[in-house]
């Protein structure tokens, strides 16, 4: 029998306020532990939360970005477990009105366009931190627990996913994309190693064209897209061998095991009602009103996907604008500069993902000096032939480094090339009576040897002849048309 | 209109160890709360958002600004155990 996956992925992300989510405590995640607390975030009596209002506009911004409706009146909710990083023995989150619903997120994967539901996304606070220590410092086998509660209370943003996930590399591409859209609203850090991002999945198999959904199971502590893609992978392939095997798959939370490669069983999940969600009679309910999400929705950025189609629209391949799209802003900007300034878009390209990204990772330094218009002047002096493709890079560099524009550089370095057909005729005549073997053989057809013959030119010349006009003269000269 | 009560389950959920006794008494008392939350339920209409409160207070919100936070050392000494700024509790996943 052939099986399909059913993935859902659930992502968290942590909002980048200065202040939690329902108290005024530093959100700083270099902090020692336990400095940012206070009886709201750890959960003391009579403590009285009160909603972020950054924090809501950041929600928002994600809903209208994954094409979500946005509610006006959502509610607080508590979800009610133990477990030591919850000081207060509830999270408060939203159940069944949360603050954004059905959007979607489109995704790109082999050339083919998908489009991802978004069910919801809600807000929710983060818990402490906890560090297991004791024997290996694994979870199973700690000793005691030691919990810093700077965490607890961070502003926290719940996206999920409908199942529409089919495949690993699917849910790559999602979280890719997600993170990409977060990390451009500048409502999170979006680091996945720092865990500003993370990603949950939960996966269930069926038979291929069934529309029944089988039992879930889901999947914690992938850190990376990397380790995502392998651990549903590897549930999925888990999930096939174990029904063909005739067992049953559990409903279950899985913890993915870098090292070990498998995801391994955590605890029996609890189910919905298990946590007793109930209003929280301390927050009044939430109120969006549409002006307010108006005035989010004029305050957005340009998002990826919009991005890559104006880059297409450009000229620019399908690959090399969802590359320049994933470029740091300060590539993107220049290219949109250069444009604008009236190079080429490939040349801009070109310029921008090679060799300035390059001089930027090498010096670590923003191309301060660099501006559009420069990069713009430096295409137009190649495509105009005064520099060489070679010189120009050394031009480029002297515009980085502070010299000026670029034609200014050009001369100072001395750069320019020679294309005054009677200045370079000297020189070309110098080299070609200087090798007689050379020309004879030209002349009889040899035609690797002009290669060599305007290469010794551009020796003689230091270089700035201009190759093009090199070739045709030695040709001229010896009368060969090539 | 009675509610079956698994009161075992909720005494487990809430980390409660009742005698035999107590669960008998629970029962009977969450079973009155609980008849007359499933009469609410019962009522014609959808419930109004915020109708839990009551107060007729919505969408109240603060400024993103930083406030003092409390002292450590002070709210540690409350803690029955920290070392080195943590608190320190027993290992999370017992068994």
């Amino acid at each position: 029998m052939s099986w399909e996956a059913v993935i859902g992925i659930e992502t968290h992300v942590e909002l980048s306020t200065r202040s939690k989510m329902f108290c005024g405590c530093a959100v700083d995640f270099g902090a020692e532990p336990n400095t940012n607390i206070c009886p709201v975030c750890l959960g003391l009596p009579g403590a009285l939360p009160v909603p972020n209002r950054k924090a809501i506009e950041g929600i928002v911004a994600i809903g209208l970005a994954l094409n979500c409706e946005i509610t006006e009146r959502s509610v607080f909710h508590r979800k009610n477990y133990f477990y030591a990083d919850l000081p207060k023995n509830y999270q408060v989150s939203q159940f069944d009105v949360p603050v954004c619903r059905d959007g979607y997120l489109e995704i790109e994967l082999d050339g083919e366009t998908r489009r991802i539901g978004i069910e919801r996304a809600h807000m929710e606070e983060d818990t402490g931190k906890s560090t297991h220590v004791g024997d290996g410092g694994r979870i199973h086998s700690a000793s005691e627990t030691l919990l810093d509660f700077n965490r607890s209370g961070v502003p926290l943003v719940e996206i999920v996913s409908r199942p529409d996930i089919r495949s690993a590399a699917e849910a790559r591409a999602y979280a890719q994309e997600l993170r990409a859209i977060v990390a451009e609203l500048g409502v999170s850090d979006a680091r996945l190693e720092e865990g500003s991002i993370r990603f949950d999945a939960n996966i269930s198999i069926r038979p291929a064209g069934s529309d029944t959904l089988g039992t879930k199971v889901e999947i914690k502590n992938m850190n990376s897209f990397r380790s995502l893609e392998r651990a549903v992978d590897y549930e999925i392939r888990r999930q096939i061998a174990a029904v063909e095997a005739g067992q049953q798959i559990v409903q279950e939370t899985r913890h993915w095991n870098e090292e070990a490669g498998e995801t391994q069983s955590m605890r029996t999940k609890e189910g919905s009602s298990d946590y007793r969600y109930f209003a929280d009679p301390d927050l009044v309910p939430l109120v969006v009103p549409p002006s307010w999400v108006e005035e989010i929705r004029a305050s957005l950025p340009e998002l990826p996907e919009a991005r890559r189609k104006r880059y297409a629209t450009l000229g620019l391949h399908p690959k090399a604008a969802a590359m320049l799209s994933s470029s740091a802003r300060t590539i993107r900007h220049l290219f949109d500069e250069t444009v604008a300034a009236g190079a080429p878009a490939l040349a801009a390209f070109n310029w921008l993902t090679g060799e300035v990204t390059a001089w930027m990772r090498r010096t670590d330094t923003e191309p301060a000096e660099l501006t559009g218009e420069r990069l713009a002047a430096l295409i137009a002096l190649v495509d105009e032939g005064v520099v060489s493709a070679t010189a120009a890079k050394e031009v480029l560099e002297g515009v980085l480094a502070g010299e000026g524009e670029p034609r200014q550089v050009a001369e100072a370095r001395d750069l320019v090339q020679v294309s005054d057909r009677g200045a370079l005729e000297g020189a070309v005549r110098r080299v070609l009576d200087a090798d007689p073997d050379a020309v004879e053989r030209l002349r009889s057809g040899e035609e690797k040897v002009i290669g060599f013959l305007v290469g010794q030119v551009m020796r003689e010349t230091g270089g700035k002849a201009d190759p093009r006009l090199v070739n045709e003269l030695i040709r001229e000269a010896v009368g060969s048309d090539g | 209109m009675p509610v079956d009560i698994d009161i075992a389950h909720v005494a487990r959920l809430a980390r409660l160890e009742l005698t035999p006794e107590e669960m008998e008494t629970y029962r009977s008392q969450l079973g009155v709360i609980l008849e007359h939350a499933a009469r609410v339920q019962a009522l014609e209409g959808e419930p109004e958002v915020g109708s839990v409160h009551g107060l007729g207070i919505e969408g109240v919100f603060r400024d993103d600004e930083v406030a003092a936070s409390l002292d450590r050392d002070e709210v540690l000494a409350a803690a029955p155990e920290s070392r080195d700024g943590f608190f320190v509790v027993p290992p999370a996943l017992e068994q």
